[in-house]
């Protein structure tokens, strides 16, 4: 199949999210679409998908225009997507899931009402979903209930999903986030077979490596517009220029660190994910004053439940926390904010912020029943708009007042808005999960710049990313976590080649030295 | 709203009002004269007042019996339709705000009291409700829904009338320990409830709608047991509460206005303060906007729950009290009435704002008020008044409705989320 | 301790495990002390058959005092087992189902000591008795499982109820009557539907808010109408019994299942059909998607909103079922709120049955049982309150939704309308 977008523009309100896209994919390519988040990708492709209705442009295929009004009709023309949230029903099982939709129902010999009565045929549902698996070499139990699924797996679920609909056009949107290097390289193998039965695949992604090992076709989008066509034999410079349009300049000014006593120290820590399971596992780890110390890892190998267990969100089940001096395992969260703890949590607007509050409002949110925001049960709403409008000059927050809802801000003021509350505050140690995730670069550089600033003023620091760039940019200390557990500490002058493969867990230190 | 930046803005939006804190005055004249919310409130009333006229007319037995003749004479069968909603709205009118013969009657040396009396009916019958809608409107600011206002205020019925008839005390002391104990009595109730979500996470929905069922045949049970069988009588109904228990009259003992208003504006001062001022206000709101921002920023989201719940069985307890000790001096198996049910809608009247319960508490006590006089003059039955409640409030609910109905246009402004709309699973991938 | 109760834990399950075995063994301690050790000597004699019946089956005598004593043993070994050893879902829910089994018994052969209780009765009245339960369960079940929150059952009985009466009083045919009341309760729930879906207003107070409006309107019609024209509007023919044949003369399941009228045999047809839509069909299987994810049910091509409006408007149909036998099905004419509570009763059902319609109607059966038993003792003169009785589904219901007794989990996406943006 030949699928063509031209001239394809979306806007929501003032904002043009798409702005007259042309992209060509071939048959049998797997085509890149290379942008920063927030580019305008996953729009792009949810238009292809009809999810939604482009304002102006055309979606043609094998030189026909076709219009979608909904998923139903991308679905009917041969096009397949796995979403970055996978669309699947966690209590169906994977048959289920699959067949959903497309459901294959019992047609009895002697009973013609049979098929009217959509009666589910079970076996034939599963036998589809072991036939799929078979082909592409995916590996996946029909009867296995979804959620029960690691998030590799799930994925696969998806894609055989999209075979089973006859999908000719497979989009994957950011699919290797939450694998590790090792699935990544799986998922890159099933690509390449799902290539060679003539389908073509369409590659979301802002990872240029990834854009180099697999893809035929590069796209660049920038702000809503395809800037480039390139080949995958583009350098790492000429990509990166492409999606950001500048010199990337992720080195951020810092001096050398000048560690001190320890401030944070876990040791044997072991913490349970919502499911029950061990998120983390005999994890120990010290941060000094005066540096900082990264967190590498794949997502969704237990720095989410370190993060929350530090912060007595979640309760350690083993092991000891010690903050500054004082033993803080299992204390509730106000303790250890107390104890000089500032805390940028990994989902800004689900943990960081009430949206429906004021700026002012989420400035005060952990210091609100302290002087000199309160006197006794009473709040001090001047003091509270007073503070607010220093902190909104110190940290840049771009707002006309401090009393408008946080949620009209932009991600990258909201971030400052947290920076600014958590900073403020005397702090010893600063962990920060995710610190620019879907910032712009403007705001990047800036919380990069706090960050150091809390390191130079004397506060341990430790950054939790899934961006090794980030990881680069800041880290004085690189701690490869995997498995929930530290496997390996090395300092920023590690190349990437070492970092990917701790992180891929294929090699470990012994625990002498990870610990140390 | 800072007074700049509208001045300086070139082209101003008002897309973001801002809040300063505002005084109760400044706060009431905004709630009438601000934004489109307020229309949608009046129309709905308007809407549901003419539709509960259309019902009354077309079930009257007389206007049926015209009807048979409409094609005949369809003017004689419109004019009694008229004629039937409009005699059963003028008697509400004149049992809630004013009987006009009364001021006539006055003018010329008679009663002068008599002249007050519907409007201090009209005070008696909100005055639970302003209690019971803040119990609803509090807990549902931190995210929770209390459909028990029916059970605590069995709670604090069956307290404060134990106190009121079986204890006794000196005069003032008495009347300030049976209130008292009757917001302990809804307070345990709403604990428990707070309780149970904070520790189990027991969905309170489900906790309150069975919780009031369980209050009350508990209420019935105990109604049945010796200490409060009121002697000489068989069925379940407690001895008359003493002297002193009683909330004073505040116009004389032909008016039944009572101290019990007095309180209730004062418990949703109370409430408004709690909420705007306070840091427990701060906390509950954040927990209600969201509770996952809250724990992380330290605050005890449980500890939130529990004590919301707590305030809010007090306060549904005091409406008990009110009932109790301010007008029927009594506890029987129907104590509870709808109180606990008009306060949902009451909340959602009110907008979840204290101000916004005490007018709407208004509008339902003048409701019900008129709807007596209304039964006593029309033979209409009361239960209009119970559609037309929940049909004003089906019309707030869904203010794109009400556009329709009246040809209005969606506001440029971005609609506020409807108070009670629920958490939306959204396509936004 | 903050962290610990929202975050499901090793050590919460843990305790689970031990209050559910408490919980077991409590139910013991009551059998063996209040039943057994405090209870009367004599045997209690349960009557097996009704008079009349073409196959007698003798009664069935128990000693008093011992079966209390020996169903409380067994009780309390259960709860240790069950704190000690991690059972499978199906056992722990055996073990419970048979602690509240034996608690029954015991309970039973208490209040009978010395008496002749008429077993038979006793069911044939839970089943007639749980009609209305059971419809409005598997109302609350076709709703809900579309991610809709149907509060207003209770509201819909009520609508058909009323309608019902009045339809065939005025037609003097029960089936117009029988069509017309399921109807209404149909039209009450495409006005849930419309406000919930198309409006997105909250579903609880929606729910709550037509339940009133369902209250107010039969009852402001009765009082206006039905008084006055009681004898043309209010006075309905009722169904009559209709004894299946052979089945019907099968002792104890005769008379409780296949001697009844139209209602029990419709009732038993919906919950066969809703189990067999919901869990063997493509039907059943999208409903399903949508209570769960409508996102993805969105993107296999579903229509979710289609779904929800269906599946509430169907449910209030069978909900306005089961309100035309509250007034066609049994005792004839409307009376004001003549549902008293059941709808609730209803919701309770659908949650303690796991949002399943074999296991609402299994917990609407028990709810139908306590309100069945609480007639037949204060016949039998037991000094047990009748309502400390008729609380008990009430308080059995909490219970299940603190998590005391086995997880509930509703619908992922029950409660929450569906916005394309």
């Amino acid at each position: 199949m030949h699928l063509e977008l031209r001239g394809i523009t979306k806007r929501f309100g003032s904002l043009v999210a798409n702005d007259h896209i042309d992209l060509d994919v071939e048959p049998g390519q797997i085509h890149a679409l290379l942008g920063e988040n927030g580019a305008g990708k996953s729009t792009l492709m949810n238009v292809l998908y009809g999810l939604y209705e482009p304002d102006e442009g055309q979606i043609v295929i094998d030189g026909k225009p076709v219009s979608f009004a909904n998923p139903k009709d991308a679905i009917a023309a041969g096009i397949g997507m796995v979403h970055q949230h996978f669309m699947l029903v966690p209590v169906f099982t994977v048959a289920e899931n699959v067949t959903l939709g497309i459901e294959p129902v019992r047609s009895l010999p002697h009973l013609r009402v049979a098929g009217r009565l959509g009666l589910l045929d079970r076996r034939r549902a599963r036998r589809e979903v072991k036939e799929l698996s078979a082909r592409y070499n995916l590996d996946v139990d029909p009867d296995a209930v979804v959620e029960h699924l690691p998030v590799g797996t799930q994925q696969r679920v998806e894609i055989i999903k999209s075979l089973a609909r006859q999908a000719e056009v497979l989009i994957l949107d950011e699919p290797t986030a939450v694998l590790t290097p090792g699935e990544t390289d799986e998922l890159f193998a099933i690509l390449k077979s799902l290539q060679a039965s003539g389908r073509s695949v369409v590659f979301i992604t802002h990872k240029l490596r990834e854009v180099q090992a697999v893809a035929d076709q590069v796209t660049v989008i920038r702000q809503g517009k395809v800037v480039e066509h390139l080949a995958p034999t583009a350098t790492d410079a000429q990509l990166a220029a492409a999606m950001v349009g500048r010199e990337v300049r992720l080195r951020v000014e810092k001096g050398p660190a000048a560690p001190g006593e320890v401030v944070l120290a876990i040791s044997g820590l072991t913490v349970a994910d919502d499911l029950g399971g061990t998120a983390v596992n005999d994890f120990s780890l010290e941060v000094r004053r005066g540096e900082i110390v990264g967190i590498a890892g794949v997502q969704g190998n237990g720095q989410t439940e370190l993060c929350e267990s530090l912060l007595g969100l979640r309760p350690a089940l083993a092991g000891t926390v010690t903050i500054a001096g004082d033993d803080l395992t299992g204390a509730d969260t106000r303790t250890v904010l107390r104890a000089g703890v500032g805390y940028v949590p990994e989902d800004r607007q689900d943990d960081g912020l009430v949206g429906d509050f004021t700026i002012a409002e989420n400035l005060a949110l952990d210091v609100y029943d302290q002087a000199p925001y309160s006197r006794g049960p009473a709040l001090r709403l001047d003091a509270l708009r007073d503070i607010a409008a220093r902190q909104i000059a110190e940290f840049d927050v771009r707002t006309r007042s401090s009393e408008v809802p946080v949620r009209t801000l932009s991600g990258g003021n909201q971030q400052k808005v947290i920076l600014a509350r958590e900073l403020s505050r005397p702090v010893n140690l600063l962990v920060a999960s995710q610190p620019t995730r879907g910032l712009d670069i403007g705001s990047i550089e800036f919380v990069h710049k706090r960050i150091v600033a809390a390191r130079d003023g004397g506060a341990g620091v430790l950054i939790v990313s899934s961006e090794l760039d980030e990881i680069y940019a800041l880290a004085d200390r690189i701690a490869v976590m995997s498995d929930g557990r530290i496997i390996g500490i090395r300092p920023p002058t590690v190349s990437r080649e070492e970092l990917g493969l701790l992180m891929s867990g294929a090699h470990r230190d012994a625990p002498a030295e990870a610990a140390s | 709203m800072t007074a700049a930046a509208p001045a300086t803005d070139p082209r101003p939006s008002g897309e973001h009002p801002a809040e300063g804190p505002k005084g109760f005055v400044a706060a009431f004249v905004e709630a009438i004269v601000e934004g489109s919310s307020t229309t949608v409130t009046v129309l709905a009333v308007v809407a549901a007042i003419v539709i509960g006229g259309i019902l009354i007319a077309f079930s009257d037995p007389h206007v049926l019996g015209k009807m048979g003749h409409f094609f005949s004479a369809p003017g004689a069968a419109l004019g009694a339709a008229w004629d039937s909603a409009s005699a059963a709205y003028s008697a509400m009118f004149r049992g809630a705000i004013v009987n006009f013969h009364t001021v006539s009657a006055a003018s010329r040396g008679g009663s002068v009291t008599a002249v007050f009396n519907p409007i201090s009916e009209t005070i008696v019958n909100a005055t639970p409700l302003i209690f019971a809608g803040l119990a609803v409107m509090l807990p549902f600011r931190a995210g929770l829904f209390n459909i028990g206002a029916t059970g605590q205020f069995i709670g604090g019925a069956i307290v404060a009338g134990y106190l009121g008839f079986a204890v006794s005390l000196p005069p003032f002391i008495h009347v300030v320990v049976a209130v008292a104990g009757g917001f302990a009595g809804g307070a345990a109730v709403g604990w428990f409830v707070g309780f149970l979500r904070a520790r189990t996470g027991a969905n309170e929905v489900i906790v309150t709608i069975m919780l009031n069922y369980v209050a009350e045949y508990f209420l019935l049970y105990v109604l049945g047991t010796s200490p409060f069988r009121r002697p000489g009588r068989s069925d379940p109904i407690t001895p008359f509460m003493h002297g002193t228990a009683r909330l004073p009259h505040l116009a004389g003992a032909s008016l039944r206005i009572n101290a019990g208003i007095l309180v209730a504006l004062a418990a949703a001062a109370a409430v408004s303060w709690l909420l705007k001022r306070s840091t427990l206000g701060f906390e509950i709101r954040a927990v209600g906007a969201n509770a996952r921002a809250a724990r992380g920023a330290g605050m005890n989201v449980e500890r939130g729950y529990i004590l919301v719940m707590l305030i809010a069985g007090g306060l549904a307890g005091l409406a008990a009290a009110s009932v109790v000790l301010g007008t029927n001096y009594t506890v029987d198996p129907q104590i509870y009435g709808t109180y606990g049910i008009d306060a949902i809608t009451i909340a959602l009247l009110g907008r979840g704002t204290p101000l916004g319960v005490v007018l709407a508490s208004l509008l339902y006590g003048a409701l019900h008020a008129g709807g007596v006089t209304m039964v006593a003059a029309t033979q209409t039955p009361i239960e209009i008044v119970t559609v037309i409640q929940s049909v004003i409030v089906l019309f707030v609910a869904a203010p794109p409705l009400v556009r329709a109905l009246f040809r209005l246009r969606t506001p440029k402004q971005a609609e506020a989320v409807p108070l009670l709309a629920a958490p939306a699973v959204v396509t936004e991938p | 301790m903050t962290a610990a109760t929202l975050i499901p834990t090793g050590r919460r399950t843990v305790d689970r495990q031990l209050a559910a075995g408490v919980t077991l063994a409590l139910l013991g301690v009551m059998d063996l002390a209040l039943f057994g050790l405090a209870g009367h000597t004599g045997t209690a004699k349960f009557g097996m058959s009704l008079a009349g019946a073409s196959v007698h089956v003798p009664d069935l005598s128990l000693p008093a005092r011992g079966t209390p004593i020996v169903a409380g043993a067994i009780s309390i070994v259960l709860g240790a087992l069950r704190i000690r050893l991690d059972l499978s879902p199906a056992l722990r829910r055996t073990t419970m189902g048979a602690a509240i089994g034996l608690f029954l018994v015991s309970f039973l052969c208490w209040a009978a000591a010395g008496q002749t209780l008429s077993l038979v009765g006793l069911l044939q009245s839970t089943a007639t008795r749980s009609i209305p339960i059971v419809l409005g369960a598997l109302a609350g079940c076709l709703c809900e499982r579309a991610g809709v929150i149907n509060i207003a059952i209770e509201g819909q009985l009520l609508l058909g109820a009323f309608v019902a009466a009045v339809a065939a009083s005025a037609t003097g045919n029960l089936w117009v009557g029988l069509l017309t009341g399921s109807l209404a309760g149909g039209l009450l729930a495409a006005m849930l539907a419309a406000f919930a879906i198309a409006f997105v207003v909250d579903q609880v107070v929606l729910g709550v808010v037509l339940n009133v409006f369902a209250s107010g309107l039969t009852g402001y019609l009765y009082d206006r109408i039905l008084v006055t024209y009681q004898r043309t509007l209010n006075q309905p023919p009722v169904f009559r019994n209709w004894k299946v044949p052979v089945l019907g003369d099968i002792p104890i399941i005769g008379p409780v299942f296949f001697d009844s009228n139209v209602f029990l045999y419709l009732t038993y047809g919906a919950l066969f059909l809703v189990q067999a839509f919901l869990f063997h069909t493509r039907w059943g299987l999208r409903v399903r998607a949508v209570g769960e994810h409508p996102v993805a049910a969105e993107t296999v091509g579903i229509r979710v909103l289609a779904t929800r409006y269906r599946n509430v408007i169907l449910g209030g149909l069978v909900a306005g079922l089961g309100g035309a036998y509250l007034t066609i099905g049994s005792v004839g004419a409307f009376g004001k709120d003549i549902s008293s509570g059941k709808g609730y009763i209803a919701l309770a059902a659908l949650i303690f049955g796991r949002w399943t319609p074999l296991g609402a109607v299994g917990a609407a059966l028990v709810f139908g049982f306590a309100d069945a038993l609480q007639n037949v003792l204060s016949i039998l003169g037991t000094p047990i309150p009748s309502d400390v009785l008729l609380m008990l589904p009430y308080a059995a219901t909490i219970l299940v939704v603190a998590g005391l007794v086995g997880k509930v989990r509703a619908p992922a996406a029950d409660g929450r309308p569906y916005v394309k943006s």
